[in-house]
């Protein structure tokens, strides 16, 4: 049986060390783009153009091509292998008409582009300074209804509002670590954060407090079961209880997340890590990180071993 | 086993042949398409709707460009709209969807389109302005606003839906020849104009034109459609000239606007441009179908070896899950978007964590010596507070992605909103009242043994 409670010096370090990680992706992703996440078009605007040709051609051809239409400075990246003649170039906003100049002088000047195979998205910078507003104000939704959901599954346990502040404790370890895991393949793979991994963080936001709450929902029903016992006695017991649970749902969500990962489409893939190193990362800061938090607040405040109080 | 089980047994049986003739796709007779009374009749079917992203196609963000000062006209949002829809209908393709967005914003998704480059030259396309003159001795009856006339300008635009052998109507003017036009009062009769100014070299033409035909009518029309038919009432010779018809202020507002701006009485500016290629889309489709199975089946695998009996009831929940979930897709019709799918397999992958929460306590129940039965009835009630609390949550969760989703044109957002929620309320009937069903059937059939053999149950 491992001991939750007892190990905690080891879980606060490791939960440390992860959000000094992460802290320092997030910083370096900072001084080396200027942004904590690499931010794709969807919140700051510009174009984004994925061409396959239909025939290879020369990335110095299509730069060439772009800055006649004007757009200078174009990052141009070739995607997948050299056979593929894929090509992805960000470039500043392009008006739709723009879009067809583009289009038409590469053809014409570098090679046939298959339109089939090619997307082409371009956002105004207004745009996106709106998305990236109503984002924001989506996460902090999000928080708070964590924060009204856990203030009510908790109404009926003695002090919850420590409860309910190991909870949001935890959340926070786990938004860190997902932003850091984002940062770091930011840098790594160029991986940007869009309209998509709000998506996923979002869900990471809402699913976080899950465990804890199913364990939290144990501690209290065990507690006027075993009067007398210590505490931390009680907790785990609660953990080992729900341990089971827990692990086995994350596995099949797993599953499918890796499967997905695995087999799935590429423009998919940013998306279900991040859901994935959420989960991974909720089932950690949950089980040791909310839990003996709870048990260390419990106990500093009773002086030495409490015992359990009987429960409303 | 109880009447009751049997005869719930037997109801989702029924169910899930459904369920399964829905899913499957064949040739459905006209009657089961009829019965699709909430689609709207011009597209109903039983099919899969794909979204941009799978099958390729245009979405345009199009937002209003009103002068600095001036505000959207009431309504004219809406007539855009409208204007943009007949537009992109005219394109001949499929469930294009324009919608209002915000309060100043149009989105046009334009699925499976071949050529986006034009289709957004058609939607941006400026109508035709004209003012033209009705032939001779044409009944005024039938100058309705709305007709669509013939006139000799400009044959490349289409009159469609003319009345065919209607006289040619004789333009006099066009949408170039104006320079401006605002809304106006007359201050002894308090009446509502629109008062317009020509281009300098079309206000001769124009002061000619009226001398020589006061007290005639003259049409104005937008892409060949009547707007109004006011008469002449006197020459107009220094190009500035005024429209009455009795107009509220709004009206005489949004004539002035369509003016001005040709037949979109909201000058649109396109904000966001996505084209994808359709060839992408079919690859991500055949992916993630892949990625599916693969997963799903891992689950399948998971939840037999780990709860054995109880994992096979779950199982079949499961199947019967993933089959309510699509059928429900093509009924109501769910637009299935690659983060749709990644939602809905999540939810699959996710819809075992309550028979999870429901078998971990049977097992509890059976460790501290209950019987079989009552374990399993103990188990279902005593877990419901948790399955209720997980979905709840989930749903919360759903609620937040769709309003984010909803608040600008991120479809693909609303797409996983849509499909997780969903996937939670089939998920609260097939954990909860299928798996029960099938639990008591397996535990009326295999009872026995499974007291004898535990590890039947995985304990």
């Amino acid at each position: 049986m491992i001991n939750f409670v007892q190990n905690r010096r080891l879980f606060f370090t490791i939960a440390a060390v992860l959000i000094l990680l992460s802290v320092a992706a997030l910083i370096t992703s900072a001084v080396m783009y200027g942004e904590l996440l690499r931010v794709s078009i969807d919140f700051k605007g510009g174009s984004l153009f994925v061409l396959k040709f239909e025939e290879s051609v020369s990335e110095a051809d299509i730069r060439e091509a772009f800055a006649e239409q004007g757009y200078t400075g174009a990052i141009i990246q070739r995607l997948g292998a050299a056979s593929e003649n894929t090509w992805q170039v960000r470039a500043s906003f392009a008006t739709a008409d723009d879009v067809q100049a583009v289009l038409d002088a590469l053809d014409t000047n570098v090679g046939k582009v298959d339109r089939a195979r090619s997307n082409v998205d371009t956002v105004e910078p207004t745009v996106g300074a709106e998305v990236a507003r109503n984002a924001a104000i989506a996460v902090l939704i999000a928080s708070l209804v964590v924060l009204a959901f856990i203030s009510f599954s908790f109404r009926h346990v003695p002090n919850p509002f420590r409860y309910g502040v190991a909870s949001i404790v935890a959340m926070s370890v786990n938004v860190v670590v997902t932003l850091g895991f984002y940062a770091l393949m930011g840098i790594l793979q160029g991986w940007e954060a869009d309209a998509l991994f709000l998506t996923a963080l979002l869900t990471v936001i809402g699913f976080s407090v899950q465990d804890v709450i199913v364990v939290f929902d144990r501690i209290r029903e065990n507690i006027p079961r075993h009067k007398g016992e210590p505490f931390e006695l009680i907790v785990n017991r609660s953990v080992m209880e729900t341990v089971h649970r827990s692990l086995a749902t994350q596995l099949n969500a797993m599953f499918v997340m890796i499967a997905i990962l695995l087999f799935g489409g590429a423009t998919i893939k940013p998306f279900i890590a991040v859901m994935l190193v959420g989960m991974i990362s909720e089932t950690f800061t949950s089980l040791c990180v909310a839990v003996p938090l709870l048990v260390v607040w419990e106990e500093r405040s009773s002086g030495g071993m409490s015992t359990a109080q009987a429960a409303v | 086993m109880s009447t009751r089980t049997i005869t719930s047994f037997v109801l989702i049986l029924l169910l899930a042949l459904v369920a399964l003739y829905v899913v499957i796709p064949s040739d459905y007779p006209d009657w089961v398409i009829d019965l699709l009374a909430w689609q709207p009749e011009s597209s109903r079917n039983l099919d899969f709707q794909l979204g941009l992203d799978l099958q390729g196609g245009l979405q345009v963000l199009m937002v209003s460009a009103m002068p600095a000062g001036q505000e959207i006209p009431v309504g004219g949002l809406e007539t855009a709209r409208q204007i943009v829809e007949s537009r992109v209908n005219a394109l001949g393709l499929t469930e294009p969807v324009v919608q209002i967005q915000g309060s100043e914003r149009i989105i046009v998704e334009i699925p499976g389109i071949q050529n986006p480059e034009q289709a957004v030259d058609t939607i941006r396309d400026t109508a035709l302005l004209e003012f033209a003159e009705p032939p001779l001795g044409y009944s005024l009856e039938t100058l309705f606003p709305g007709a669509v006339v013939r006139t000799d300008y400009g044959d490349d635009v289409e009159a469609t839906g003319a009345i065919t052998n209607t006289p040619v109507f004789k333009t006099i003017m066009t949408g170039a020849d104006l320079k401006q036009a605002g809304p106006q009062r007359n201050e002894q009769t308090g009446e509502y104009l629109v008062g317009f100014e020509l281009q300098p070299q079309a206000s001769d033409r124009f002061a000619e034109y009226t001398r020589n035909h006061i007290n005639q009518p003259l049409c104005i029309l937008l892409d060949k459609a009547i707007v109004s038919c006011p008469t002449i009432s006197s020459e107009i010779p220094d190009g500035q000239g005024q429209i009455s018809g009795g107009f509220t202020l709004e009206q005489a507002r949004q004539l002035a606007i369509q003016l001005q701006y040709g037949a979109l009485p909201v000058p649109l500016e396109i904000e966001s441009y996505k084209a994808i290629g359709p060839t992408l889309g079919q690859i991500s489709v055949e992916n993630s179908i892949r990625a599916g199975v693969i997963g799903l089946v891992i689950v399948f695998l998971f939840m037999l070896v780990y709860y054995r009996l109880n994992g096979l009831a779950a199982d079949l929940a499961l199947a019967l899950y993933v089959l309510l979930n699509l059928m429900l897709y093509k009924l109501l019709p769910v637009t299935m978007t690659l983060p749709g799918i990644a939602g809905f397999l999540l939810s699959a992958g996710m819809a075992v964590d309550a028979n999870i929460l429901v078998f971990e306590r049977m097992k509890e129940e059976l460790r501290r010596g209950r019987s079989l039965g009552s374990a399993s009835e103990a188990g279902f009630s005593r877990a419901w507070t948790s399955v209720r609390d997980s979905n709840i949550a989930t749903l919360l969760t759903c609620a937040i992605l769709f309003f984010f989703g909803n608040a600008f044109a991120a479809s693909l957002v609303k797409g996983f909103a849509l499909t997780l929620a969903l996937g939670t309320f089939v998920n609260i009937f097939t954990a909860i009242a299928v798996t029960r069903t099938f639990v008591r059937v397996l535990f009326g059939l295999f009872g026995e043994q499974a007291v004898d053999r535990p590890w039947l149950l995985g304990v």
